[in-house]
Order: structure tokens, then C-alpha cells, then sequence
């Protein structure tokens, strides 16, 4: 089947039990979730969640409608066929004795991540970007020996329309 | 002027129509209880057990069409309204469950009788709301009712805490309910109905599949219209009966697992199915992958998840069904004002005539022999003359009250189709009763099943309730010892139910009247007496201890491999 990884921008009514409705709408029919990340939105009581989701083309449109049924669910964008910016951070903390610090120092330059907090052998490493490109770093600095790791999951939002 | 809780509550209650409800007092809602009793206008009917109360509501609401209203406590009060919330969530039947909370101030405190109920109502509701600020109560309730009757309809619970039933506020009614993320679709899309009538104007050999959907939205009338102005024969899920007359030339009467062999070859052969208001379930899909592999499919539903859910549909129209059978009709009625359906339809028309002529549903009574289960629906039948609200359990009797009842009209069969409810029967009995206290109501049960919720008996005892319980009695759990028998080597293991109470007596000590029946020659005699008491009454008949339901499609297997005798 043509499984792919999905996008999924929901506005809710920021009010108890909301993630909980939606949490539950994905174990409870055997979707996937990925990622997902909660925040208020800019309105007063709407937030915003982005999940992350694996399926084919007919699972994803069950995930969506299925969202869209929640009656505290307001709004639900699918970022496939909508031009979208998508970061995500994550910081990660590394083995980084004498010798290799340079080299550490060199990849992270390349991707453009922040060196946050160092220690005498470990470097925590802040990273931004689309899942890709975070999927890149972590398998690259995997050689020199991940101790943690943590993701925000992705972020989504449309692009602006382009006058051309 | 400032008002407590529970009188805002009430008020709000009867604003929404509400004279009934089903409940089940309990600590933290004696206040409600305290003022309910000074609105004679507002009956509580106290049931025996808080399960038999949702049920209770369930039937009054599938009866008469309006939302049913329950009244139970906090803690055990809760968790024993979740199988009656579930049941009524899998049939989309709109209740409105309140349940009393411990004070906001000890929620979270594993306090006594508390429970999160809007946490484990949460999957089986349409929405749950608990109540924190008695400023809100009005307006929230008002919202609950609102989402359990529109769209899709369903159970909606709405938790109160016991500081909010006694807090004081001032009345406020909001003549509007508007959410902005609710807004269900009711008309349908015109393209969308011009596309469907486009495949009927091609289609050699189209079908009718009838939900549930049809009997919510008072489409009975529209769609019989439809089937007969297009001459397309129709078939109908269990929630679907009584959504076409079962006696008409065009029924081939209930599809899937023991649908009959007219109806399921039809589902094989069709190259049009049309649904309306039926949601795949398995029990009428069989096989997925085998399920109208002939077919283009349209489908009808409110619900647009039930759309593509498991079957593919070519043409998909979400909306109220009665408004889509109108567009419909309409459009087929202005194109196709000369066309002889008839003649069209001629050939496939004949083809599932000829299967009904020869494997119609079948059993034989021996006159001698023991009741056949069969006999006694078709008795019941026969003595109504169809003019009843039969109410089921679940299990073989249901079954056999599906196919040999021959419903004509809807809201007539009262059953748990969705989640398969035993012990649902008699409470919704009741429930039905009281929405229609002229009607004859029969409750037809299994010996196994009427166990469940057998203390509600007591219910219709003192609410002197004259429903009719017919126990098919067979001392089974027939239909696990039919699949035991079938596909387990006859390996009767935890289904005999021969401990089982002497029923008469049992009815008698619940101050009801109890018959037995246990020679086919009594059966009409005995059966006619029972009915016309005016009090309630159950009637043990002792059956054919391993008759079989059948047709009988094994689970996962195609419509066409049906086993059938």
C-alpha cells in the first residue's frame, strides 16, 4: 500500500479533555501517531495541534474525517498537496572527547545547529529544521555517540501565497 | 432572581420537552431528587439498576423519535450507565445521560463515589461535558440535547457536580445553540444526487440498502416511494427494518450474515447498490473483499465517516437521508417522467422473484413435536397482526425475530443492532411502554439474555407497565452453542443456561403474571391469553432446544457462502 507520512494542523477548542479526545481517537482506531505537539493558538481559547501520521491515501481520509467529527474539533488541514513550511527542533546531546570535538563542531556548522551547553566530554547540539533534515543530522552524529535526545515534533504552517 | 442548580436544571429540562426521565437517585443528587418531586410535570421512573435506566431511555427514544433522559448518581451510579450509553452510541439513538459528580473541590481526590465518567464515557459518547460553573449549566444542557438529536444523533452525558446542583445563579436561556465546530450536513450536495440518478439511468440490475439512517430521519416514506416509482428491489440491514414494508414484492428482506438467499445473491449480482443509511457493518459486508464485487456503489449517510469506511463508494452523498431521497425522487420523477421502469428492471426483477420463490426463509414444525422458536414469532405475528412494538435481546431470538416478524412499519423493531446488548429487551421494553402507553409491547428474549436485566421486571410492576416478555427458552446461549455446534466440533462449553430460574414463579414473586408453553398445540391459545392481560407478563415458552438460525454466512466468508439449512 502507499503508506506515507502526513502532516495533520488541527484547530480545537482549547478546553479539559480535548487532547485527550484526540489522543484517544487514534488508539482507540489503531492509527498511528508519529508526533504531536499542542500549543494555544493565536486566538484566545483555540489551540493548535500538529500530528504527525503514517497511512494510505484511504486511512489518512478516515484519520481526518473521523477528527473532523470530535465536536470540539474546529478545523483540520492536511499539508500534502499545500505548499508548508514544516520545522521541528530537537536537541541533542553527544560524546565529545578531546580529538572530536572539531569534528562534531564541523558537521554541526554544515546543518547550521547551536551548540547549547558543553561539558568536558559531551555537547549538547540545538537543531531546527523539517524532519528530513533532522533525520540527516541524527544519523550522522550517530558515529560519535548520542547519550539523549529529545524532539519537539513537527511544526506546520501554509505558505504565503506567491504573486507571480 | 437567583436559582439553585438542580432548579435550573429541571427548568432547563423541561424547556427541551423533557416529561420523562429514567434514573436512579444516589448521594450527591438528592438535592435534584429534593426539587424534581415539586414538578409533577417531570416524572423520574426509578428502575432497579442504572443499566436497565439508559436502556430504558434508549427504547423510549427509539420508539417515539425524541430524546430519552437517565438520571443516575456519581461512582457505580456512572460506570453502570456505560453498556446502555455504548448501545445507544453504535445505534446512534439520542439520550442525554446525567450523572451526578462529586464537588468540584474533591474531584481528583478518589473521593467516595467518585469516577471519571466523562473519561471512560469519552469513546462511546457523541461528547460528554462535566460542569464546573453553574453559569454554564443551562447553556451546557441545552448544547447536550442539541448534539444528541442533530446530525448523526447520540448519547451525550453531561456530569454534575454536587456544588453545582446546589450553587445559586440566575436563569439565563440561550434561545440559540450555535458551535462553531459543529455543523452537520444536512443537505445533500444536488451534483452529488444528479450523479447517483445518472447511475440508476445505466444500472441493469440495482439494489436498495437500508439502515438505520432511514428510520432516523423519517425516511421511511420517501425511500418505499423511491424503490417503488424506480421498481429497484430493497434490502435492509437489522437496524434497517421496518424502513420498507417487508410484505412488499420489491423486500427481499435482511442482508448479511443471516439475511436471506435472495438478499445476499442480490448484493452478489447487483450492478447498482444503492445505500442509504446503513454503515457496512460486518455482519452485513461478510467478506470485505467479496462484499458487491459487481457493484458501483452510492452512499447515503449524515455521518461522512461512514463513507469509504470499509467499502469503497463511487458516489458518495452525505446528508440527511429523507432530504436525499427527496432530491432523488425529484430528479428521478423530472428526467425519467415516461420511463417504464418496470419493463427495464424487467429481467433482474424476475431473477430475485425466483430466488425468493426458491429458498425463501424456511423451518418445519412438527405438530407433535417440540416449539419450534420459528412458530412462535410467526404466532406473534399472526395474533398482533404486526400492530406491536416488538423490543429483542440478542442472540438467536433476535435473529428469528428479524426474519419471520415480517415488520412493515418503522420504529417498530426496537434492537441492539450495533453492539449486541443482552439484557437490552426488557428495560428498552419498558422505555418503549412508556412512549406509547396504548401500544401492545412485546419483548421477544432468550432465556440467557432476559437474565441480564430480569430485576427491571420489578420496574414494570410497580409503573403497572403491561409489557409482554416471551421467553424463546431453549436453555442455551443459543447463538454461541449454533457457532459451537457449527464450528467447534460441537463443543458445548459455557453455554448451557439449564440453571435457570422456574420463570413463572419468577414473575409471580415480581408481582407479574408468568405462563408457560410448552406443547406447539397450546401455543396459539396460551400465546392469545398471555396478550391480553393487561398486566406485564412473561410467557416461558420451552422450544427446540438446537435449532439452528439459518440462512448463516460463517464469519469472513462471502455473501454467497451462505450455509443454509
Amino acid at each position: 500500500m502507499d503508506t506515507k507520512r502526513h502532516v495533520l494542523s488541527v484547530l480545537v477548542e482549547n478546553e479539559p479533555g480535548v487532547l485527550s479526545r484526540v489522543a484517544g481517537l487514534f488508539s482507540g482506531r489503531g492509527f498511528n501517531i508519529d508526533s504531536l505537539n499542542v500549543a494555544p493558538a493565536l486566538e484566545d481559547g483555540v489551540s493548535h495541534m500538529t500530528i504527525t501520521t503514517y497511512g494510505d491515501p484511504a486511512i489518512i481520509e478516515q484519520i481526518m474525517k473521523q477528527l473532523h467529527k470530535i465536536v470540539t474539533v474546529i478545523k483540520v488541514t492536511e499539508f500534502e498537496d499545500i505548499p508548508a513550511v514544516e520545522r521541528e527542533m530537537m536537541l541533542i546531546k553527544v560524546q565529545a572527547d578531546g580529538p572530536l570535538r572539531g569534528e562534531i563542531l564541523r558537521t554541526v556548522e554544515i546543518f547550521r545547529c547551536k551548540v547549547v551547553d558543553v561539558s568536558p566530554n559531551e555537547m549538547t547540539i540545538e537543531a531546527t529544521g523539517n524532519h528530513e533534515k533532522l533525520e540527516a543530522i541524527v544519523s550522522l552524529l550517530r558515529s560519535f555517540g548520542i547519550k539523549e535526545l529529545v524532539r519537539t515534533g513537527s511544526l506546520a504552517m501554509r505558505r504565503s501565497k506567491k504573486n507571480d | 432572581m437567583e436559582y439553585t442548580g438542580s432548579q435550573i436544571l429541571i427548568e432547563t429540562l423541561k424547556r427541551e420537552g423533557v416529561d420523562l426521565l429514567f434514573g436512579y437517585p444516589g448521594g450527591v443528587i438528592i438535592d435534584l431528587f429534593d426539587e424534581i418531586a415539586n414538578h409533577p410535570e417531570l416524572r423520574p421512573i426509578i428502575v432497579r439498576h442504572e443499566q436497565g435506566a439508559v436502556h430504558a431511555a434508549d427504547g423510549y427514544s427509539r420508539a417515539s423519535g425524541k430524546v430519552g433522559v437517565c438520571l443516575v448518581t456519581s461512582g457505580p451510579g456512572a460506570t453502570n450507565t456505560v453498556t446502555g450509553i455504548a448501545t445507544a452510541y453504535c445505534d446512534s439513538i439520542p439520550l442525554v445521560v446525567l450523572t451526578g459528580q462529586v464537588p468540584t473541590n474533591l474531584i481528583g481526590n478518589d473521593a467516595f463515589q467518585e469516577v471519571d465518567i466523562v473519561g471512560i464515557t469519552r469513546p462511546c459518547t457523541k461528547h460528554n461535558f462535566l460542569i464546573k460553573d453553574i453559569r454554564k449549566l443551562a447553556e451546557t444542557v441545552r448544547q447536550a440535547f442539541y448534539l444528541a438529536r442533530s446530525g448523526r444523533p447520540g448519547p451525550v452525558l453531561v456530569d454534575l457536580p454536587k456544588d453545582v446542583l446546589v450553587g445559586k445563579a440566575e436563569f439565563v436561556w440561550p434561545e440559540e445553540i450555535h458551535m462553531r465546530s459543529y455543523n452537520p450536513t444536512y443537505k445533500p450536495n444536488l451534483n452529488q444526487l444528479r450523479r447517483s440518478v445518472e447511475e440508476l439511468d445505466v444500472a441493469k440490475r440495482p439494489l436498495i440498502l437500508a439502515g438505520g439512517g432511514v428510520i432516523t430521519s423519517n425516511a421511511a416514506a420517501e425511500l418505499t416511494e423511491f424503490a417503488e416509482t424506480a421498481k429497484i428491489p430493497v434490502t435492509y440491514s437489522l437496524m434497517g427494518m421496518g424502513s420498507f414494508p417487508s410484505t412488499s414484492p420489491l423486500s427481499l428482506g435482511m442482508v448479511g450474515m443471516h439475511g436471506t438467499y435472495a438478499a445476499n445473491l442480490a448484493i452478489n449480482s447487483t450492478d447498482l447498490l444503492i445505500c442509504v443509511g446503513a454503515r457496512f457493518d460486518d455482519r452485513v459486508t461478510g467478506k470485505l473483499s467479496a462484499f458487491a464485487p459487481r457493484a458501483r456503489v452510492v452512499h447515503i449517510d449524515i455521518d461522512p465517516t461512514s463513507i469509504r469506511k470499509n467499502v469503497k463508494v463511487d458516489v458518495p452523498v452525505v446528508g440527511d437521508c429523507k432530504m436525499a431521497m427527496q432530491g432523488i425522487l425529484e430528479i428521478v420523477r423530472s428526467r425519467h417522467a415516461d420511463r417504464d421502469w418496470g419493463h427495464d428492471h424487467a429481467a433482474w426483477l424476475d431473477t430475485v422473484q425466483d430466488w425468493k420463490v426458491s429458498k425463501p426463509l424456511a423451518y418445519s414444525q412438527d405438530k407433535d413435536g417440540p416449539i419450534k422458536p420459528q412458530s412462535v414469532v410467526e404466532a406473534l405475528r399472526e395474533l398482533t397482526r404486526g400492530d406491536a412494538i416488538i423490543v429483542t435481546d440478542v442472540g438467536q431470538h433476535q435473529m428469528w425475530t428479524a426474519q419471520f416478524y415480517s415488520f412493515t412499519e418503522p420504529r417498530t423493531l426496537l434492537t441492539s443492532g450495533g453492539l449486541g446488548t443482552m439484557g437490552f429487551g426488557l428495560p428498552a421494553a419498558i422505555g418503549a411502554q412508556m412512549a406509547l402507553p396504548d401500544k401492545m409491547v412485546i419483548a421477544i428474549v432468550g432465556d440467557g439474555s432476559v437474565q441480564m436485566n430480569i430485576q427491571e421486571l420489578m420496574t414494570a410492576v410497580v409503573n403497572k407497565l403491561p409489557v409482554k416478555i416471551v421467553i424463546l427458552n431453549n436453555q442455551y446461549l443459543g447463538m454461541v452453542r449454533q457457532w459451537q455446534e457449527l464450528f467447534y466440533n460441537r463443543h458445548y462449553c459455557g453455554t448451557s443456561m439449564e440453571g435457570q430460574p422456574d420463570f413463572v414463579k419468577l414473575a409471580e414473586a415480581y408481582g407479574a403474571e408468568g405462563y408457560r408453553i410448552e406443547k406447539f398445540a397450546e401455543l396459539n391459545t396460551e400465546l392469545e391469553k398471555a396478550l391480553a392481560t393487561p398486566e406485564p407478563a412473561i410467557i416461558d415458552v420451552r422450544v427446540e432446544r438446537e435449532e439452528n438460525v439459518y440462512p448463516m454466512v460463517p464469519a469472513g466468508a462471502a455473501l454467497d457462502e451462505m450455509l443454509l439449512v
